[in-house]
């Protein structure tokens, strides 16, 4: 009996922030990384029989999406016709032999700080998923996309009263859910 | 305005004016009734300082996430691979 199961439905749902958050800080560009997420959705639904259940489904998606930024990088290099691989011969932590698994990541120039940054994003975006769809939804927009409070408020038909109890109790979840995690 | 101006709030509008600030669209009187407030409340300072955390934690890890057309475009079509998939 694996010990994770496979549900496609729920994929976009749950995984498609944390997916496009990663891909955005290794393409930088938001349009690409979009189609890098649904191209990667699209092959895990083909490829699906063999998820075997050892990892948890986001690990998955995330090791197709790692190939498919990888091919994309490959892709545009030889476009160009020139070689922007970056190699930074790395010690024995980095897995794989290959040259593209050594591809210089954007994030190795800027160490730490980074680095800690992202993984305090796959933390707020975790405890985003854990809150009820509504106030993640509002929440999301409000402080992630700046939008303006009358713009929300006409796209999901509440007041503005409305809209501030929401976030407020999302800012309260939040905060404390960051708390255990995080600060 | 009327005669009687209010300078003490109670907790639950000061939270409000406090959220409202985190999305700098809190009035210059509010934030000025909220600070008074903050002066003698704990609760609310309490809040208030976790407040500013996450927002200055959200900020500094930029996260970027998906709007909510991009979203259901991409439901769309997965369901459309879905239910092709199951043929």
């Amino acid at each position: 009996m694996p010990e994770h199961e496979i549900n496609p439905s729920k994929w976009i749902d749950l995984y498609s922030d944390y997916l496009f958050n990663y891909t955005i800080t290794r393409v930088n560009d938001r349009d690409l990384a979009q189609d890098l997420v649904q191209d990667t959705f699209l092959a895990a639904l083909k490829s699906m029989k063999n998820f075997k259940g050892e990892a948890s489904e986001r690990t998955w998606l995330i090791s197709i999406l790692k190939r498919k930024i990888i091919d994309h990088y490959r892709k545009i290099n030889s476009n160009k016709g020139k070689a922007e691989v970056r190699i930074t011969y790395s010690d024995d932590e980095s897995e794989g032999d290959w040259l593209e698994e050594r591809i210089a990541d954007p994030f190795d120039k800027t160490a730490e700080d980074t680095m800690q940054n992202s993984e305090l994003g796959d933390a707020i975006l975790n405890c985003l998923s854990k809150l009820p769809e509504k106030q993640a939804e509002v929440f999301r927009m409000k402080t992630m996309e700046g939008q303006e409070t009358e713009v929300i408020c006409n796209e999901l038909n509440i007041t503005a009263s409305n809209l501030w109890v929401i976030i407020h109790r999302a800012r309260t979840a939040m905060a404390d859910c960051l708390k255990e995690n995080w600060f | 305005m009327s005669s009687k101006v209010k300078i003490f709030v109670p907790c639950e509008e000061a939270n409000h004016v406090c959220d409202k600030s985190q999305y700098k669209e809190a009035s210059l009187w509010e934030k000025i009734k909220l600070n008074l407030h903050l002066i003698y409340c704990k609760a609310c300072r309490k809040y208030s300082k976790n407040n500013k955390k996450l927002s200055h934690s959200i900020k500094i890890s930029k996260v970027k996430c998906l709007d909510k057309k991009c979203k259901d475009a991409m439901k769309k079509e997965f369901e459309k691979a879905l239910k092709d998939q199951l043929k």
